[in-house]
């Protein structure tokens, strides 16, 4: 196992520029998660990082070595595909072993009929076949050994893929959505799998993801990128509290963050709406503002800051509900509301509010802001509860 | 299921019924007249081989001969020709240039398909611009340079001039772009080099379309006449087309029975190997959607 470290990535396809200047520090037995929306370069960056692809500039390091003159197999990572790519052709036992005979036995000893003649290749094969086992043990696919890939299930074929992966004992994992194809049983039950296998290994894992559960439970560090960069990165924890930008903000929760314009009052505090905040923002760069609160920090009733909206329609998720209003001042913006099922569904027109520590700041170039030193005091104790 | 299905669909009025019936009629007459048209010389051919002389040009057409008489005019063929001479140069010939073109084209195939490298548009658009020339134009040249190379008369000098098949290229490329990169790049990951991923990895899915590619090679191969003419007079190398011309000439010029029966010889290989890769044969061409 080992770290890794890029510097100043940037790749180009033709006209588009698909990274620009990615620096990234995964250290030794990291989980490392990206997250981003389609076409951000994700799996870009990853096939760059397994010499897959190869970078307009700067430079992959793994270990503390350079590894930009090497060819894929000599960096020693492996990858794990989102549509698991086995060898459609060979067995399960073939597809695992594959790594192993490509390194360890010579060219003459691979030929169809040539290989017969060689007696160190079943001493070689014999080790193989065990180091198989083991992976395949673990894995608990012993018992399809010889079929198809083609012949198993969706889950199946991911543990195949995690085997294949697993048995060279690569310096580290790269995983590229790989439990995207699975249906939402299996997904929860192989996100285990898959913690516990890190936690196992202690294996440096680079990590690829659509699914906000999977980034935010399984990683110990969440990066989030946009057209190539990397926005934020951070603990899970931390770029949920304390997202750097609106557009962090609004991918990281689910439910969607609610976005509100505001401006600089005059008195140096947030005005919403024509109401006046109880936060004092005098270090914004200009007057215009979007305010950001998390559904589940919204609660019906009054409170130091308030909106009024009007209900538009509930979704039932069985324990508790997503109310979508629409603010009474302009209806345009939405606003989603997280209630445990039992409080009563109001009607007609409706007062919500939020702490003012719940509240993120952002300037007029979406940048967040930090506000009154008591709020982010509060917020970094709760924050510090979370972890634990 | 079916009892379910047949009553719950609503009986057609009559007369859409009798138009559906009388289209599908009209269509099934058009494709079995075609069939038979095709059908027609090579039931000839059959027939004639069994017939006696007599009999092959009598002014009404039957099947059955009221004389068998197959077992004399194959008798001829097989014993005036060396036709087992002529079906063995031909094995070898369609052999060599099948095995040859495949070696040659599939890692050129992988190459303008899968692997990204300065001028490959230019290659590809000349291997499209190779399939616009026909075999005739460069046969003058080839066979000054056969003459002077001293290689006529020989069975390299049938195969040579189609080693290099772009049309075999054309079609690997089409069948291999549509292979998954993720399956090669995880190969690569796995250490497999670029020949050994052609032959370990791709080629194993490809067998549709290397089935396919074998069928078109061999029959134009063993039909061809143009080329062996040209640089083979020695009956000892003849192909079966050749061989059957010189024997249609000299010996059994009038024979036309044990012609017949000759040309049966040397179709049935073609049609028993057809039989056989039948099915991979329809699965390549609906693959790679080359009629
Ligand atoms: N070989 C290529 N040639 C040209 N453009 C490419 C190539 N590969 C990727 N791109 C472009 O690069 C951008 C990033 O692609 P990438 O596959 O890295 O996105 P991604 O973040 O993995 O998206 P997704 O979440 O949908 O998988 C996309 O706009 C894509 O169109
Ligand atoms: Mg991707």
């Amino acid at each position: 196992m080992a770290g890794l470290t890029l510097r100043g990535i940037g790749k180009t396809f033709g006209d588009t520029a698909v990274l620009n200047n990615i620096d990234l520090d995964i250290a030794d037995g990291e989980f490392l998660t990206l997250v981003g929306p389609s076409g951000c370069g994700k799996s870009t960056l990853l096939r760059i990082i397994a010499g897959l692809e190869s970078q307009d500039r700067g430079s992959v390091s793994i270990g503390g070595t350079s590894v930009d003159h090497m060819r894929p197999h000599e960096r020693r990572i492996a990858m794990v595909f989102q549509n698991y790519a086995l060898y459609p052709h060979m067995s399960v036992f073939d597809n695992i072993a594959l790594p192993l005979t490509m390194t360890r036995l010579s060219l003459f000893e691979r030929l169809p009929l040539m290989r017969h003649l060689s007696l160190r290749r079943r001493r070689v094969m014999d080790e193989i076949a065990r180091e198989v086992r083991v992976v395949a043990e673990q894995l608990r696919i012993e018992t399809f050994f010889h079929r198809r890939p083609g012949q198993l299930s969706g889950g199946q074929r991911q543990r195949v893929a995690l085997g294949r992966a697993m048995v060279r004992h690569p310096q580290a994992f790269l995983m590229d959505e790989p439990l995207s194809n699975l249906d939402a049983k299996l997904r929860v039950h192989m996100r285990g799998e898959l913690t516990e296998l890190h936690a196992r290994l202690g294996a440096t894992m680079v990590y690829v993801t659509h699914d906000q559960i999977e980034a935010m439970t399984m990683s110990d560090r969440l990066a989030v990128m946009d057209h190539g960069e990397i926005l934020q990165l951070g603990t899970p924890a931390d770029v949920y509290e304390l997202p750097a930008t609106i557009a962090v903000a609004q991918f990281i929760g689910s439910p969607a963050i609610n976005l509100f314009p505001a401006r600089v009052g005059s008195g140096g505090q947030i005005e919403l709406l024509g109401r006046t905040l109880p936060i004092d923002v005098r270090n914004a760069p200009a007057p215009e503002l979007t305010i950001g609160v998390r559904p589940e920090a919204m609660r019906i009733g009054g409170g130091p800051c308030t909106i009024t909206c009007r209900l538009r329609r509930r979704e039932n998720l069985g324990s508790e509900s997503i109310l979508h209003f629409d603010l009474v001042a302009s209806p345009e913006v939405p606003v989603l509301c997280r209630i445990d099922n039992g409080m009563p569904i109001p009607e007609g027109e409706v007062t919500l509010a939020f702490e003012p520590r719940d509240c993120h700041v952002f300037d007029n170039n979406g940048r967040r802001i930090e506000v009154e030193s008591r709020n982010a005091a509060s917020r970094d104790v709760r924050r510090a509860s979370e972890v634990r | 299921m079916r009892i379910s299905a047949t009553i719950a669909r609503p009986p057609a009025p009559v007369a859409v019924r009798m138009r559906r019936l009388v289209s599908l009629a009209l269509v099934h007459a058009v494709l079995i007249s075609g069939a038979v048209f095709m059908l027609l010389p090579f039931v000839f051919m059959l027939t004639s081989a069994i017939k006696p002389p007599g009999e092959i040009f009598e002014a009404t057409f039957r099947l059955w001969p009221r004389q068998f008489y197959g077992w004399q005019n194959f008798d001829s063929a097989l014993n005036t020709a060396p036709l087992l001479r002529f079906l063995f140069n031909g094995l070898v010939v369609c052999g060599g240039i099948l095995v040859v073109q495949l070696l040659v084209a599939i890692p050129c195939a992988y190459a303008l398909a899968k692997l990204s490298f300065p001028g490959r548009p230019i290659l590809f658009s000349l291997v499209l611009l190779g399939l616009c020339i026909p075999v005739q134009a460069p046969s003058l040249p080839l066979y000054i340079a056969f003459a002077e190379l001293g290689i006529l008369n020989t069975y390299l000098s049938m195969m040579l001039p189609f080693f290099l098949s772009v049309f075999a290229i054309f079609l690997f490329r089409q069948f291999f772009k549509s292979y998954p990169d993720e399956i090669i790049q995880a190969a690569r990951l796995d250490g497999v080099g670029e020949f050994e991923i052609v032959w370990r990895i791709v080629v194993p899915s490809a067998w549709p379309a290397i089935a396919a590619f074998s069928i078109f090679s061999v029959v134009a191969h063993w039909n061809d006449l143009y080329w062996p003419l040209i640089v083979v007079s020695d009956t000892k190398l003849a192909t079966p087309p050749l061989g059957m011309m010189y024997f249609a000439d000299s010996e059994l010029g009038s024979n036309y029975g044990a012609l017949a029966a000759g040309a049966t010889i040397i179709t049935a290989p073609l049609v028993v190997a057809f039989l056989i890769a039948r099915r991979h044969f329809i699965a390549g061409i609906t693959m790679t959607g080359i009629k």
